[in-house]
């Protein structure tokens, strides 16, 4: 098979945008009735992105240093300024191509079952398309500036997707907010892009890099670019303080969170570091911390999930903590890197690899999940673990599936998550000085997941049916599902779960003996005999020993209480009643920003200002430009005496005035 | 004996223009006022004249009479400004019944 070329790379992208196009201008004013051809045509033109995406893989495997060369075109021209428009395919592009667009895929054909039958099929669909775009035209942009469209298209399109169903207050709050907080971060990934271009003359990606690492930048700049742009990364990929955003996202249709949560929107914080790696690594300070932010989430969002009772907010608590993970394992790989010293571009690349590679396996386990719970609530019609429980008997395969995925999850070898979990604490071990705390920090998180995944796994589908919407007297998952019975979910949803059964499964694989990382850049080979030798050899000190038992440990834990009862829930939650309460209560984080921020420091606080500025300064000026002149004007009349002689006499002693400066200056 | 020369006419001018100056930034009588610009006006020509007979060039040069020439247009156009002036005065004397300088502040701001 011959090399890609670049207007195939290209239809990754554009693909997806015709889709967009035609559904919104062409199917949804003209054949709405037939809405289902949305549908397909979504997931037509999606297929072929993945096969293009396919296609690109196997072409950057083909060359030497993995990676494509495609000349950029131009865009604008603004004075000296050039704008160019280009593709950027390197195996970080690649991995992240074909990631986005198997679980848009899959997330698609998911929701022909899901959406069936909802008014605003068409209108879905084609946000749907638009937002696979967008984030597939962000992994491929070349340089920063294509990059910084793209993403706030893909803000853009979590608005629409994330307010879905608008016509319900609460999701139209979430939109709203989801779209402001991230507006937050962007602003500081504007201001570093600005910053970085004003410093370099240059915003091509590519070009970056090399500067950077060849020391053309100073360690100033890189340092204030960096935290510009990992601001931007803390508002997308939802990290402490910006993670508030996520879990109220759970607004939207099930399988907009899975595509939110697994591949596109969350992760493109994640791989916009990855892909300025080279920038982060000049600045041993923007790697803390990127590596402190992200360890922290880490800990923070798990100890929220642990007392969530809506299932799909403790999946995407799960998201944020594992996306602190994410970030740890960039941080970490970085300072390993930093502390080591002469940083090359090739090493560079590598570091992102142990953070990317979670990224791919969390990516498939995590749509799972999400698809997983939206086929739990098409059947119960709610979202509460309290209403559920007993659906193992109804819904073997949802079950089957959420058991795996959330086993992946926790860390259990050898499912796809533990491997790259186990990379991440490895480099979070390597760390000197305190910085090792991360590790801990990374190994109570793996407990409280592993814990929190099975109390969510025993809650839905053990013990006894607890009566779903029904007994809540009202509905949750108001769309439509009027009586509820419960029942396996449809083929159409089923299939891309098992798809992504496999993937979560076997995922984990590509990278034990090395494979992803050499495809990154790295030389480490390690023969097939790792998958069992990681819990003998001495080389990492035993973290996946640890890691397993931990997690193994949290899940019987999880077992003793929510499944053999052995210990009652509620007695746990008396002893540890302050505790609860702050889990319960998000750490008070949404009326920290609710009151304390937009209220009084907003509101009464720089809104007033801002009033005050207009109603003083602004308005000030316009009337006082208005009382000047009225105020000289009435100055003025008074030497307006319409008196003849008086004129004639300032007439006289101004000639006379003249006359003296005619005789004195000549 | 006194040989009357330039400086004489000229002195004789500026005495006649400070009066009509005086009269005609402090006459309250419009009419009075109107006289007051003629003696002005006059002076003027006094100095015009004077001028045009002691400053004329030496005989080989051609002899010029501008100095008297712009004494008769000043003339005319004093003679003008009169008949103008003395109209616009009964014509405000009619509207107003006073020809008064100083009440005659119609324009005051």
């Amino acid at each position: 098979m011959a090399e890609i070329p670049e207007y195939a790379v290209w239809l990754i992208f554009l693909l997806p945008v015709f889709s967009f196009a035609f559904i919104s201008f062409v199917i949804r004013p003209f054949f709405n009735k037939k809405a289902e051809l949305a549908g397909y045509l979504t997931i037509a033109c999606i297929a072929t992105s993945l096969l293009f995406a396919l296609w690109t893989l196997y072409s950057v495997l083909q060359t030497h240093e993995h990676q494509l060369d495609f000349h950029a075109h131009e865009w604008l021209v603004v004075g000296s300024h050039q704008i160019s428009l280009g593709i950027m395919v390197d195996s970080l592009t690649a991995i992240m191509l074909l990631v986005v667009s198997f679980c848009s895929l899959m997330i698609q054909i998911y929701s022909q079952g899901y959406m069936h039958g909802d008014p605003g099929y068409c209108r879905y669909y084609a946000a749907m398309s638009l937002f696979t775009a967008s984030m597939l035209g962000l992994v491929m942009a070349g340089n920063l500036i294509q990059l910084y469209v793209f993403w706030e298209l893909v803000g853009l399109c979590s608005y629409l997707l994330i307010g879905f169903w608008f016509h319900r207050p609460s999701a139209a709050a979430a939109a709203k907010k989801a779209f402001l907080v991230t507006r937050l971060g962007d602003f500081g990934l504007l201001a570093g892009l600005l910053y970085l271009y004003f410093k370099t003359g240059t915003v091509d990606i590519g070009e970056l890099h090399t500067m950077a690492i060849a020391g053309g930048i100073a360690a100033s700049t890189l340092t204030l670019a960096a935290i510009g742009i990992f601001a931007g990364a803390v508002g997308k990929s939802a990290q402490f303080p910006l993670h508030v955003w996520l879990p109220d996202a759970m607004e939207g249709p099930t399988p907009v969170s899975a595509l939110i949560h697994s591949s596109t929107m969350v992760t493109a914080g994640v791989f916009l570091v990855a892909r300025t790696f080279p920038i982060f690594v000049g600045s041993e300070t923007a790697l803390t911390v990127v590596a402190c932010i992200g360890g922290f989430t880490a800990i923070f969002a798990a100890s929220m999930a642990l007392v969530a009772t809506d299932i799909k907010r403790v999946l995407a608590y799960c998201t944020v903590s594992q996306l602190g993970y994410m970030m740890l394992g960039l941080g970490a790989a970085g300072l390993v890197l930093a502390e080591e010293g002469h940083a090359t571009l090739e090493l560079a690349k590598v570091a992102t690899a142990v953070g990317i590679f979670h990224l791919f396996t969390h990516a498939f386990s995590k749509a799972l999940l999400f698809l997983g719970s939206g086929s739990v609530n098409h059947a119960t019609g709610t979202f509460d673990m309290r209403l559920m429980g007993g659906l193992r008997k109804h819904m073997p395969w949802t079950y089957l599936t959420f058991l795996v995925g959330s086993i992946c999850i926790a860390g259990v070898w050898p499912l796809a998550c533990f491997w790259s979990k186990d990379e991440i604490l490895v480099k979070a071990f390597e760390l000197s000085d305190a910085r090792v705390i991360l590790f801990y920090l990374g190994l109570i998180t793996a407990f409280m997941t592993a814990f929190y995944m099975f109390r969510a796994v025993f809650m839905t589908f053990h013990g006894e049916y607890r009566g779903g919407a029904s007994a809540a007297g009202h509905g949750h998952g108001s769309h439509g599902h009027g009586d509820v019975h419960l029942h396996e979910s449809p083929p159409v949803m089923i299939a891309p779960m098992l798809l992504l059964f496999c993937l979560a499964i076997g995922a984990g694989l590509v990278n034990v003996t090395g494979w992803f990382d050499r495809f990154f850049g790295g030389h480490h080979v390690v023969g097939w005999d790792h998958l069992v030798r990681i819990f003998t050899a001495s080389e990492n000190n035993n973290v996946a020993l640890i890691s397993s038992i931990v997690a193994l440990a949290a899940i019987g834990l999880a077992y003793a209480i929510y499944k053999a009862k052995r210990i009652s829930a509620e007695s746990m939650g008396r002893t540890f009643r302050p505790l609860y309460t702050v889990f319960y209560r998000k750490y008070w984080m949404d009326e920290l920003y609710e009151r304390i921020f937009v209220v009084r420091v907003l509101l009464n606080g720089l809104f007033r200002v801002f009033q005050a500025f207009d109603t003083y300064i602004v308005d000030g000026l316009v009337n006082g430009v208005a009382g000047g002149t009225v105020m000289a004007g009435r100055l003025i009349r008074n030497a307006e005496t319409g008196r003849l002689q008086t004129y004639a006499l300032v007439m006289f002693a101004g000639i006379l005035i003249i006359i003296g400066l005619v005789y004195w200056l000549t | 004996m006194m040989s009357v020369g330039l400086e004489h006419y000229l002195v004789l001018s500026a005495v006649l223009f400070c009066i009509g100056l005086y009269g005609a930034l402090v006459k309250r009588n419009t009419v009075v006022i109107l006289m007051c610009i003629e003696i002005m006006l006059n002076a003027v020509n006094i100095a015009l004249v004077a001028f045009a007979r002691y400053l004329v060039p030496e005989p080989p040069d051609p002899v010029v009479y501008s100095g008297q020439i712009f004494v008769i247009f000043v003339m005319v156009v004093a003679a003008a400004e009169a008949a103008v002036g003395l109209a616009l005065i009964v014509s405000i004397y009619r509207s107003r019944r006073t020809v008064d300088a100083t009440e005659i502040d119609l324009m005051k701001g």
